[in-house]
């Protein structure tokens, strides 16, 4: 079914994570992305999973959902290991086939390579566990609003943004029932040979963007009636306030951040 | 003899996480050949739900579907016949349309059965004129009325000639004429293909006056499925589960608790009036 897709992948559950503040979130992922990438050792690698490992306990969210956010890339570690694996030329040979080399340095590397890209896969997917997309949108554009200074239409993002990810929902209903009714009619949308899997989409995409135009349309008349005048002077129903214990976790997060550095910077 | 039968159908949403929900809680049911029945049960009894497993678009967690005293899951190459026979029309099948033309868009699903171009002609022509859109054939979908939409994503379906056919709330959002037009024009359909009609709807009035049997859904348990006016004799029962009976029938009530001698099974208008007009003539004579 359509349903299972996780777009907005928000696992609503209630956890210290959840709670934090989305700006400040948004910010500790950022600086959790910055130490695992300014990092070139295994030890810093090793602090980047002890982080990871604490703010997966702190948000409850069940181990299960970190698999499913890495079984997609799968293949693209496959590829960044057997890639590193092949064209790494440093360190001791150890096994050589014609143009192939595999080298100590080369393992090293791949392997480095992909415990930090599932690092930084269950960690920032912790973000969107644990934040509602309503909740990012509206802490992008707080964080974003400095560059209304420049005349960037930062309130009108955020409101696309908002709109579009509160549509992704319907939208897929939608798509699911339309399928469900052309199925019911006998068509057939998983099983021919390319061109006719192309063709069985017709029937399901006219209608969709019939509606999704419907909806555009209803939507902007719903808007103007309620004298919608963009950002200028609104106020919101959700404000963003910060308290000590998202200070505190900018805190922990700059203070891994430091120690990663540092560890970095004795150790070559 | 029976067409449709379901042993403890169960089918539960979202398994495993927290939207976890029973939707359709072991239902066993008996559907006949060649009737009108209606299915009423208050928003999110599981009747929609229920019918999506009639054709095969649901798979049951548990239990089985039976169509023709085959199980529909058996094989799954065969689940495209069952919806054959099995026809569903959606709530608010208007949405659905796509193609060029309305004659067009009804010949979908009788192109997707491998008919003939003269058998799809000749049943797009015999079902326009059931449902009176004969003069529409040729004109977009995307230009017709609401009223005249329905009636063109209904008819894609009853063309295929299904021998159960399911139409869920075909007459929400019509007006009133409307609404009476399209349950007269299905009730003729049943008549004239001699099929299986299942007709959900949230008015008591419209399956009183057009169904013999209804299937009552609560809480995704099946509360009692039998003839209509069994079922609108158990008032009390049918206000516990969020519905009610007929209006006619509530004042039919109310002049029998007053001590007039009114049989029990009044429900539509039209037995109601016969039914008091000969107690008024019993009445005039004895004066």
């Amino acid at each position: 079914m359509l349903k299972d897709i996780t777009l907005g992948q928000y696992f609503p559950i209630d956890s210290i994570l959840h709670r934090l503040d989305p700006r400040f979130k948004i910010i500790d992922t950022m600086l959790f992305i910055i130490m695992l990438f300014s990092g070139n050792h295994f030890w810093t690698l090793m602090i980047g999973a002890i982080f990871v490992i604490m703010a997966q306990l702190l948000s409850k969210v069940p181990l299960k959902m970190s698999w499913k956010s890495i079984r997609p890339i799968l293949p693209v570690l496959a590829v960044t290991a057997i890639l590193n694996l092949v064209f790494i030329d440093s360190g001791d040979l150890l096994f050589e086939w014609k143009f192939l080399k595999i080298t100590q340095g080369g393992i090293n590397t791949s392997i480095f390579m992909v415990c930090r890209i599932v690092l930084l896969i269950i960690g920032s997917s912790l973000l969107t566990y644990t934040t509602s997309p309503i909740l990012l949108t509206d802490a992008i554009e707080s964080l974003m609003s400095p560059l209304k200074k420049v005349n960037f239409p930062v309130h009108e993002m955020a409101m696309m943004m908002s709109i579009a990810l509160r549509f992704i929902p319907t939208l897929l209903e939608e798509t699911d029932k339309i399928m469900s009714a052309q199925k019911a009619r006998g068509a057939m949308l998983d099983s021919g040979t390319l061109m006719e899997r192309v063709k069985a989409m017709i029937p399901i995409l006219i209608p969709l963007f019939v509606s999704a135009f419907r909806r555009a349309e209803e939507l902007a008349t719903a808007m103007e009636c309620r004298c919608y005048r963009g950002g200028e002077g609104r106020t919101r129903l959700r404000q963003l306030k910060a308290s000590g214990k998202d200070y505190i976790s900018l805190m922990i997060c700059l203070l891994f951040l430091i120690t990663s550095a540092a560890v970095n910077i004795i150790l070559s | 003899m029976a067409i449709l039968k379901t042993e403890g159908l169960t089918y539960t949403y979202s398994a495993g996480t927290p939207f976890e929900k029973t939707a359709v809680d072991h239902v066993d049911l008996c559907i006949e050949e060649n009737t009108m029945i209606g299915v009423i049960g208050h928003t999110g009894s599981g009747k929609s739900t229920l019918m999506q497993h009639f054709n095969g678009l649901l798979q049951p967690t548990s239990g089985k579907v039976l169509l023709e005293h085959q199980d529909i899951w058996a094989d799954k190459s065969k689940l495209r016949e069952v919806r054959f026979k099995v026809g569903l029309v959606f709530q608010y099948p208007e949405y659905q349309l796509f193609e060029e033309t309305v004659a067009k868009d009804i010949a979908f699903g009788c192109r997707n059965m491998g008919l003939s171009e003269e058998e799809t002609k000749k049943r797009i022509i015999e079902t326009a004129q059931m449902l009176g859109i004969r003069e529409l054939l040729d004109r977009s979908p995307f230009a017709l009325s609401g009223g005249q939409k329905r009636r063109a994503a209904i008819a894609g379906v009853m063309a295929m000639r299904p021998k159960v056919l399911i139409l869920d709330e075909p007459c929400a959002g019509l007006d009133p004429r409307g609404r009476e037009l399209m349950l007269h024009q299905i009730q003729d359909y049943q008549k004239k293909t001699q099929s299986t009609v299942l007709l959900v709807s949230h008015s008591m009035e419209d399956v009183a006056a057009f169904t013999k049997k209804l299937l009552v859904m609560n809480q995704g348990k099946l509360f009692c499925y039998e003839e209509t006016e069994k079922v609108f004799r158990r008032t009390e029962e049918l206000k516990a589960l969020g519905l009610r009976v007929p209006q006619i029938a509530s004042v039919m009530q109310a002049l029998r608790k007053k001590g007039y001698d009114l049989p029990e099974d009044l429900y539509t208008v039209e037995k109601a009036r016969d039914a008091v007009f000969t107690l008024l003539r019993k009445e005039a004579a004895s004066c």
